[in-house]
């Protein structure tokens, strides 16, 4: 067997297609694989109507097979269901129960593409993975590290969901999209004529159907024996007035202004939810402002951890624009302080720490 | 590539396809019509019948075509039972079926894989109408005392059905001398093609129809006969058997040399002649049937699911292994075209790939 088989991740979407069409021209030995992350008929509460566009729908593995079959590739299906509940679907809902807002494709990236799945590559002898990730990597001679790069096209760049990369991981990691933009990734797959060329872009949660993670926790929660937080406590103000009451706190996000069912002359915000006195805290826009941030469990990759202060951007969540801010490392924990206040810091988000197109690293809000 | 897959799905043999052929065009008659091509197919079926009847030990008139294993499960199974006792091993032809009825208790195999009779007869009741078992399991081969088991359940006035899918391909099946009164078999698992099977059902066991349109297979089972699968299926059940028993058992004694710690499942048990289940502690048994058939092997690793992916086999819950245990477990089903050559180089492909994902393993020291 070639020493260079490169395993590509499909979810049978259009990026990840078009990763295996341009390494099959490129004349590279390539086996598609699709993981089976979760069973979308496990939680009945949830059934829908449209199954389509959720991960690990029949149709998207129909997808991914028949890609591979046009391209005339092996393809397998690997289940990783166990690991994806430890690691990502578990950690999701207990976030939110504990009132956090958790950022799940972070942690699959983390834990299951990049580990888990990187190791079963290695097990059938990929040395590499490919996946359609729009994010580029790059070896630094001088520092001896893996760099991540944001990719060229800025309205797709993934690099916030990448920020656990570690440079073993990296290592062994392609990102063929990287340099390109979502058009021509379109273009290369109609020009190959993949039978996904035309299919939408996946946009929510992959397990979470139609976006709504209430009733995802909700289902979940009781499928699991775990208990919801309860309905009807308070919704107060920053001075304390209790303007209305809650339909249990997982349901809310920080910044989240409607659905509060609030009637309030100024517009109210959520500041945080707190699950001891089992209290949503709302605010005006201006409470939802911070000037600092720790984040912890930092994962350095351009360079190495810093021993002085360093000047760069930090993203706080996946649409944020970097905010330029000064960091010092302090036991491991890295201390952020913004030149603006940001909005809506959100403990338990991912932050991404820039310096202009490379990701110096990332970890978690505290 | 070389097929070691053969409880999946079994080839046809260029003698069972020479057979088929001419019902695909000259013979093509529907076996109903009155005129010679009507007569000249109607002849072939109940040709077919006395083939599969021969096989069988039974009587043609006992004979029901269908449309495969799964089929001739669904239709015995829908004897209008008040309890019917099962088995945990089943094959989910059998297992869902019983799912959807609502007095069925599923009898434990021991850890060798095997339905005692006295564990049997400890879940009959005084309304146990039907019991299920089948007679030689797909993941591990072992091959039930369906002689003892019928005679247990039919001392308490029970019906006996088995799912025969694995055996008549690789086994002299009789099932006068085994007292079963329901027996279901698979086409496709014993050299004929997918979409053809048949039940026995003993003369005097009244099974109303599940498919209705017509009164053909004696008003058992409506629709046009299948000429050519059934055909197919008599011819395949004329051939005589091959045993592939010392292939098998040179495969598992080069694979437990070579391999450290890799145990055969349903080891002390009576076993197909083609079958063998081989735990290799530390690995996932999904990432060996890739690596081997990147390599050019066809084995199998557990039950599929709708997806394509695999998950554990409940079969090998069942006799005790835990959910890691039997994620780890690879099954090797050979069949008569396999060589001596295919097997020696599987040996090594499995030692080879099993050496690289150990090495691998963060859990196999």
């Amino acid at each position: 067997m070639s020493e260079k088989l490169i395993a590509v991740a499909m979810s049978g979407g259009v990026d990840s297609s078009a990763v295996a069409a341009l390494l099959k021209q490129q004349g590279d030995n390539i086996v598609g694989m699709t993981m089976q992350l979760w069973n979308q008929r496990r939680l009945p509460e949830l059934a829908t109507e449209s199954a389509s566009g959720r991960c690990c729908s029949i149709d998207d593995v129909y997808d991914a097979r028949y890609v591979s079959q046009y391209l005339g590739i092996p393809y397998y299906v690997v289940n990783f269901e166990d690991q994806f509940e430890q690691h990502v679907v578990r950690p999701f809902v207990d976030d939110y129960l504990a009132g956090r807002t958790p950022i799940p494709c972070t942690l699959c990236n983390n834990f299951i593409k990049f580990e888990t799945f990187l190791s079963m590559a290695a097990g059938i002898g990929a040395e590499k993975i490919a996946t359609g990730h729009y994010a580029r990597v790059s070896f630094d001679e001088d520092s001896g590290r893996y760099q991540l790069r944001r990719a060229v096209d800025a309205t797709k760049d993934q690099t916030y969901f990448l920020l656990g990369l570690t440079q073993a991981q990296l290592a062994r990691t392609l990102f063929p999209l990287g340099g390109m933009l979502k058009t021509e990734t379109r273009e290369l797959a109609r020009a190959a004529g993949l039978p996904v060329a035309a299919k939408q872009d996946s946009q929510e949660i992959c397990f979470v159907p139609n976006g709504d993670y209430g009733a995802f926790i909700a289902a979940y929660a009781k499928e699991q024996g775990l208990a919801l937080p309860e309905a009807g406590g308070e919704i107060v103000t920053q001075s304390g007035e209790v303007v209305g009451r809650h339909a249990g706190f997982h349901n809310y996000t920080v910044g989240q202004r409607r659905g509060l069912g609030v009637a309030a002359r100024e517009p109210l915000y959520v500041i945080a939810t707190e699950p001891a006195a089992n209290r949503v805290r709302v605010g005006g826009p201006e409470d939802l402002l911070t000037m600092r941030m720790a984040v912890r469990d930092m994962n350095w990759i351009s360079i190495a951890e810093p021993a002085e202060a360093i000047r760069a951007q930090v993203r706080i969540r996946n649409r944020h624009v970097p905010a330029p801010a000064t960091l010092r490392v302090r036991d491991g924990v890295v201390e952020v302080e913004f030149d603006e206040a940001q909005r809506a810091v959100t403990a338990g988000q991912g932050a991404a720490i820039y310096d202009g197109d490379f990701v110096l690293g990332g970890g978690w809000i505290a | 590539m070389a097929y070691f897959d053969h409880n999946a799905t079994t080839p046809v043999t260029s003698d069972v396809l020479a057979a088929m052929l001419p019902t695909l065009t000259e013979a093509c008659g529907n076996p109903s019509s009155i005129h010679r091509h009507g007569q000249r197919a109607r002849q072939m079926v109940e040709a077919a019948r006395r083939q599969v009847a021969d096989r069988l030990g039974c009587s043609p008139k006992e004979i029901v075509f269908t449309s495969g294993g799964t089929e001739a499960n669904n239709l015995a199974l829908s004897f209008p039972a008040r309890h019917i006792v099962t088995s945990a091993i089943e094959h989910p032809a059998v297992a869902l079926t019983l799912d959807r009825r609502e007095q069925v208790t599923v009898v434990a195999p021991d850890t060798r894989g095997l339905i005692t009779p006295e564990a049997l007869r400890a879940a009959l009741r005084s309304d146990t109408d039907l019991v299920s078992i089948m007679h030689a399991n797909n993941e591990f081969g072992t091959v039930q005392p369906l002689a003892e088991l019928a005679a247990a359940a039919h001392e308490c006035g029970a019906l006996f059905h088995s799912d025969g899918v694995q055996a008549p391909g690789r086994m002299a099946v009789d099932v006068a001398t085994l007292g079963v009164d329901l027996y279901s078999v698979s086409g496709h698992k014993m050299y004929a093609p997918k979409g053809t099977g048949a039940l026995y059902v003993r003369k005097g066991v009244e099974l109303a129809p599940q498919l209705f349109g017509g009164r053909h297979e004696g008003g058992r089972r409506a629709g046009t006969e299948n000429v050519p699968g059934i055909v197919a299926l008599g011819a395949a059940a004329a051939r005589p058997l091959r045993d592939t028993a010392a292939l098998r058992d040179e495969l598992e004694a080069g694979i437990l040399a070579a391999v450290p710690g890799a145990v055969v499942q349903g080891a002390g048990a009576p076993r197909l002649p083609n079958t063998s289940n081989i735990r290799f502690a530390g690995l996932e048994g999904e990432a060996l049937v890739i690596a081997l058939d990147l390599r050019g092997f066809a084995v199998s690793s557990g039950a599929a699911c709708s997806s394509g992916a695999v998950e554990p086999s409940p079969a090998l819950l069942a006799i005790g292994l835990t959910k890691t245990e039997a994620k780890s477990c690879i099954r090797f089903s050979l069949g008569e075209s396999n060589s001596r050559e295919e097997v020696v180089a599987l040996i090594a492909a499995v030692a080879a790939a099993v050496a690289h994902l150990r090495k691998l393993s963060p859990t196999y020291v």
